[in-house]
């Protein structure tokens, strides 16, 4: 489904390797987790895959299309398919819950019965009903993740990208998250994820790639956190 | 199609309310520039008005002598009326002369009892001559010293040009409208610029505020005419806003300033208000509208760029 083959990434014209040579596949309804320190690549990989950032060399493939071939007008249908849920939560901080999770479908050219039924739906996955009309300044740091993801789900993506998900949170709110992300991917949803978290990755028990200064050295079926 | 306006304009409105402190100073900067601009057309105007009355007060009057013949006078007239330069030529003849001497002296005794005396008419007739510029007397009264100089010795027709005598305060005035005319259109160009770039600046600022809103709106998949729509719409409702603040606040000052300006320049800066109120109105509420359009897209188009 996610194909990057022979990917390199540079900065300052060679100076410093962000990612080298690095080819993978992820198949569809896979869990994958990367993990590696900072500076690792796991980030860049990500940004790769939503066109944020481009390759040095080689290509990434979106099932058979190749990312960084996509027109810019094209950029935002293609996104689209695709969940994102970061580190910093990037919710719209003068809407509410329920707002910046319908403006990913109002975005998408939904309809508005579409919104009043999705909407509310996501936030019961999350289980945040109560808290559909609070701004995000209202909500804990775990609220609005759940939020965030929440919105990354609701257009029902062929495949979630969280960036460092649980990187602002604290334990029980790392677990809710956790949990949240392993429901999504039991309900046919491929998922990426990167993380620093050891116990997330022992817990989940899933594939895991491991990065170490822009290469994958380790690729396991049902890995542990080994750094 | 339609949803999507409707989203974009709905999604404006309630960004305008929820960043209400920054629409609020937005529209406050632009009232004051679009104040500048609209107090620099009233005083263009007035200044306009002022320069040509002042001009209008002058002119080259020329004395025949009391031999004159009325055909002289009728081919000299006409040789002026054919010139380019002048606009009017107004004719005084001998009686008329006589009738505003009287009237102008009529409660000095002193000065009828000698006209009395002399019994015949000693003023000549005399010509008013006006150009449409201060600039042109000078071909005209060159011109005029042209005709003396044709004239025969033994019957002279024109008597007395004033134009040599107020050379100096023509010359003079010339000079003044014109520096005058210069630093209006100076000004004005300096304001109009300072007020379009305030307004720029203020609202990229606005906008600057809410660049990771837009970045975040890229990731999530909205296109570029929907992140940018609302932005747009918030513009113009800005430049609206401020439009007509200005022209509310311009009311009671030109109703106050009327009266004052009336008796000073002759000329009613309220009456020229309410009667060109289409024309100011269009162009405060106008350029408040296409400054604040103008503005948004620009600033938003920085930070569609992801």
């Amino acid at each position: 489904m996610i194909y990057f083959d022979k990917v390199s990434k540079y900065y300052n014209a060679g100076q410093s390797i962000a990612i080298e040579d690095v080819t993978f596949q992820v198949a569809p309804k896979e869990f994958v987790s990367i993990v590696g320190h900072s500076g690792a690549g796991k980030s860049t990989l990500l940004k790769m895959l939503i066109a944020e950032e481009r390759p040095t060399t080689g290509q990434v493939f979106f099932e058979s299309l190749d990312i960084h071939q996509i027109p810019r007008v094209k950029l935002p249908k293609y996104r689209r398919k695709i969940g994102t849920v970061f580190q910093d939560f990037k919710l719209l901080p003068h809407k509410t819950a329920f707002e910046n999770i319908a403006f990913a479908m109002e975005a998408n050219g939904r309809a508005d019965d579409e919104i009043m039924e999705n909407v509310p739906q996501a936030l019961a996955l999350v289980d945040l009903e109560d808290k559909s009309w609070n701004f995000p300044h209202e909500l804990s740091g775990g609220e609005k993740q759940r939020v965030a993801i929440a919105r990354a789900i609701v257009n029902q993506p062929d495949i979630i990208i969280a960036d460092e998900p649980t990187g602002n949170l604290d334990p029980i709110a790392t677990y809710e998250v956790v949990q949240i992300l392993r429901k999504i991917n039991d309900l046919g949803t491929t998922v990426i994820m990167t993380t620093h978290n050891k116990g997330v990755i022992d817990e989940l028990g899933r594939r895991v790639i491991t990065m170490d200064e822009g290469r994958i050295v380790r690729d396991d079926q049902e890995g542990k956190y080994v750094l | 199609m339609w949803t999507g306006f409707k989203r974009i304009v709905r999604s404006g409105f309630v960004g305008f309310w929820r960043n209400a402190f920054v629409s609020l100073a937005s529209i406050f900067v632009m009232t004051v520039a679009l104040l500048v601009i609209g107090a620099t057309m009233l005083s263009d105007q007035l200044l306009g008005v002022t320069l040509k009355n002042i001009q209008d007060k002058v002119d080259i009057n020329l004395y025949f002598v009391t031999t004159a013949s009325q055909e002289d006078i009728d081919a000299l007239v006409a040789r002026l009326e054919a010139m380019d330069e002048v606009t009017e030529v107004r004719y005084t003849s001998r009686d008329e002369a006589l009738t505003q001497f009287r009237e102008r002296h009529k409660n000095d005794e002193l000065t009828i009892q000698a006209l009395e005396e002399l019994g015949d008419n000693p003023l000549g007739a005399s010509l008013a001559i006006k150009a449409a510029d201060t600039t042109q007397y000078e071909n005209i009264a060159t011109f005029i010293e042209e005709q003396r100089a044709l004239e025969e010795p033994q019957a002279p027709l024109i008597d007395e040009v004033n134009y040599f005598k107020n050379k100096g305060s023509i010359d003079k005035l010339t000079g003044i409208i014109g520096a005058a005319q210069k630093a209006s259109v100076i000004t004005l160009a300096v304001l109009m610029i300072a007020a379009v770039l305030i307004t720029f600046n203020t609202i990229r600022l606005a906008i600057y505020t809410t660049r990771e809103e837009i970045s975040v709106m890229r990731l999530v998949g909205a296109s570029n005419t929907f992140i940018r729509g609302p932005f747009m719409l918030q513009g113009l409702m800005y430049g609206l806003i401020a439009g007509v603040v200005a022209i509310l606040i311009l009311y009671p000052v030109v109703l106050w300033i009327g009266p004052a300006s009336e008796s000073f320049f002759q000329f009613n800066l309220f009456e020229y208000f309410v009667n060109d109120f289409v024309h100011i109105f269009s162009v405060l509420v106008g350029s408040g509208m296409a400054l604040g359009l103008i503005s948004s897209v620009l600033a938003v188009s920085r930070y569609l760029r992801v």
